[in-house]
């Protein structure tokens, strides 16, 4: 009787595992001879130079220090540590060897010319959007870049989950394939911005949480996430800026990597404004600015813009409310001589801290991680370089951000901030 | 090897890539002006130019200004002449004069910032760079005299 179940059991699981692999299996697509240089039309090449920006797909693709999209660069997933991987047409580190149906496959359903699957790290949810002729031109791009032979890096994630043929299951449940579509009663701004935000540029790979197996959660689009150690704040009518992102404002921020009633980008958003949206026209900027002006909903929260300007203005020069506070010693020496902005309205170059959204928020992360690191020149407004402030102890940091939190915000003090800062700390140590 | 620009002299530098900006100034370039006062951005003695805008040297790693166009208070006015400059002598702002290169070199951002600043702007702006003298009244007095007009 036991051997029977036993036998039973085991017929079960071996139908189940065959049946996983009958449905993971994907053809290999043949192997091509990397095309000669020069042998692509140069105005597709062209074309694709802007849309490989729009998708900056050179923020992921290449190492810290390292060839241009020859990957290798480390992405914490809450499954392991993933490394991207060479999408220069070397033939064999690199993606020479795929022919542009091999490379349509990988974007629009994330399996890779020999058949294996991608993980979804690779944001193919969102490629799947794009239309032929973009992904064709962005083929014909990255195929006419130098070569550059760079071995993939050994990925963390531990079995069973490395098992790629797992992901077709993810797949099932959350790939949702198809071409944008668009919105007939929209703009073409709006359904350009659309198509953009949706498909290459990937904004919700950052900006919208995941649920557990790291699929985004449809249901919470752009409500905010935490992504290598930032967070990407909400997108959404919860963003905690004070001034609600108008359709200029975005413009300028998307445009420029600063908004001067919003502050400027930092960390991974400033690579992707001036490492991939800077190479977009003015006319695409816009097209993302309507979009998302339209997804915060900033419209009927315009009229809030003056209030919090006025009060902004109001804290920035603000006299120590006694000698023994520390933070407030701090900012006056530290901070001030740059932060400090008067009426009517703050400058571009002297970020209001009253108006950033790292202030407003109830995670302290993005104002610490500002505060250790600073910004680089190239970064948010160029030009404008923010000191690191790393020598400063926790307790000397907490006492800044806590009351930089205080007299600046509306809203409850952060809690445990001390542990907060060792742990940023801690993180970006080890990046 | 760190490649910038310093009072419009192209110079490379092989300080250490995390050598504060300030040491490079001073010891690699011999440009003594700038002061070192208490090497945690507290205090604006080592306050220089990068890209025309105030920043404390003392904690800025050289090479993330590699490539910008740094100011020091040698190359603020060619005669040194800048209207600051005049303003300094003709109040006689400093007493010991540590602090005045970075006071003047922070003071030029706060006027380009604001070209008409009230004593409130000042304070503000010009809060983070201690004078041990008390030359403070002076200082202000000498902002105020060089605004542009």
């Amino acid at each position: 009787m036991f051997r029977r179940w036993l036998l039973g059991i085991l017929i079960v699981v071996a139908v189940a595992i065959a049946g996983l692999f009958v449905i993971a299996w994907r053809p290999s697509i043949a192997p091509i001879d990397p095309p000669a240089t020069g042998s692509l039309p140069p105005e597709r090449v062209a074309r694709g130079a802007v849309l490989a920006g729009a998708g900056y797909c050179a923020t992921c693709h290449t190492a810290r220090g390292g060839a241009r999209y020859a990957g290798g660069y480390p992405m914490a997933t809450a499954f392991g540590t993933i490394h991207s991987t060479n999408i220069t047409p070397d033939p064999d580190t690199g993606i020479g060897r795929w022919s542009e149906a091999a490379f349509v496959r990988a974007m629009r359903s994330g399996v890779a010319r020999d058949g294996s699957h991608l993980f979804p790290a690779f944001p193919f949810d969102h490629f799947t959007k794009v239309t032929d002729q973009d992904l064709g031109d962005l083929y014909a791009f990255l195929m006419s870049q130098p070569p550059v032979a760079a071995p993939p890096r050994q990925n963390t994630v531990p079995f069973p989950l490395n098992l790629r043929a797992l992901q077709a299951g993810w797949k099932l449940l959350f790939l949702r394939k198809g071409v944008f579509e668009p919105d007939p009663a929209r703009s073409e701004a709006w359904n350009r911005g659309a198509y953009l935000a949706e498909g290459l540029s990937h904004c919700g790979a950052c900006h919208t949480p995941r649920n557990a197996v790291g699929a985004e959660r449809r249901s919470a689009a752009y409500a905010g996430a935490r992504v290598d150690g930032w967070e990407a704040p909400p997108l959404t009518a919860a963003n905690p800026a004070p001034v609600p992102w108008s359709e200029d404002a975005l413009y300028a921020y998307l445009r420029s990597g600063v908004s001067a009633l919003h502050g400027s980008a930092a960390g991974s958003m400033s690579e992707v404004v001036h490492d991939g949206l800077s190479r977009l026209p003015d006319a695409d900027i816009r097209a993302l600015a309507v979009y998302f002006a339209d997804v915060s909903g900033a419209a009927a929260r315009a009229d809030r813009s003056d209030a919090a300007v006025v009060a902004a203005l109001a804290a920035s020069g603000q006299a120590p409310s006694s000698a023994s506070d520390a933070g407030a010693e701090l900012y006056r020496a530290a901070c001030a001589s740059c932060h400090y902005n008067r009426t009517p309205a703050p400058l571009a170059a002297r970020p209001e801290l009253a108006l950033v959204s790292a202030l407003g928020s109830d995670d302290p992360t993005n104002l610490i991680r500002v505060v250790l690191e600073g910004i680089g020149v190239e970064e948010g407004m160029p030009g404008v370089l923010m000191p690191p402030f790393a020598h400063l102890g926790d307790a000397d940091l907490a006492a800044l951000a806590a009351y930089l939190r205080r007299t600046r915000t509306t809203r409850p003090p952060w809690p445990d901030l001390e542990a907060k800062i060792a742990e940023v700390r801690r993180h970006t140590a080890g990046t | 090897m760190t490649s910038l620009t310093i009072n419009g002299r192209e110079v490379t530098v092989t300080s250490g890539e995390d050598t504060p900006l300030l040491w490079v100034i001073r010891d690699e370039l011999g440009l003594t002006g700038t002061k070192f006062g208490c090497g945690i951005g507290m205090c604006g003695a080592c306050t220089v130019h990068v890209e025309g805008r105030a920043i404390r040297s003392c904690i800025t790693p050289v090479a993330s200004v590699a490539g910008t166009r740094i100011t020091t208070i040698e190359g603020l006015d060619p005669a040194g002449a800048h209207p600051l400059q005049k303003a300094w002598i003709a109040t006689q702002a400093p007493q010991c004069g540590y602090c005045q290169s970075g006071q003047i070199m922070q003071a030029a951002t706060l006027l380009k910032d604001f070209p008409e600043p009230t004593d409130r702007d000042i304070d503000a702006v010009m809060g983070g760079n201690l004078c041990r003298c008390m030359a403070y009244v002076r200082i202000r007095k000498a902002i105020h005299l060089a605004r542009p007009n």
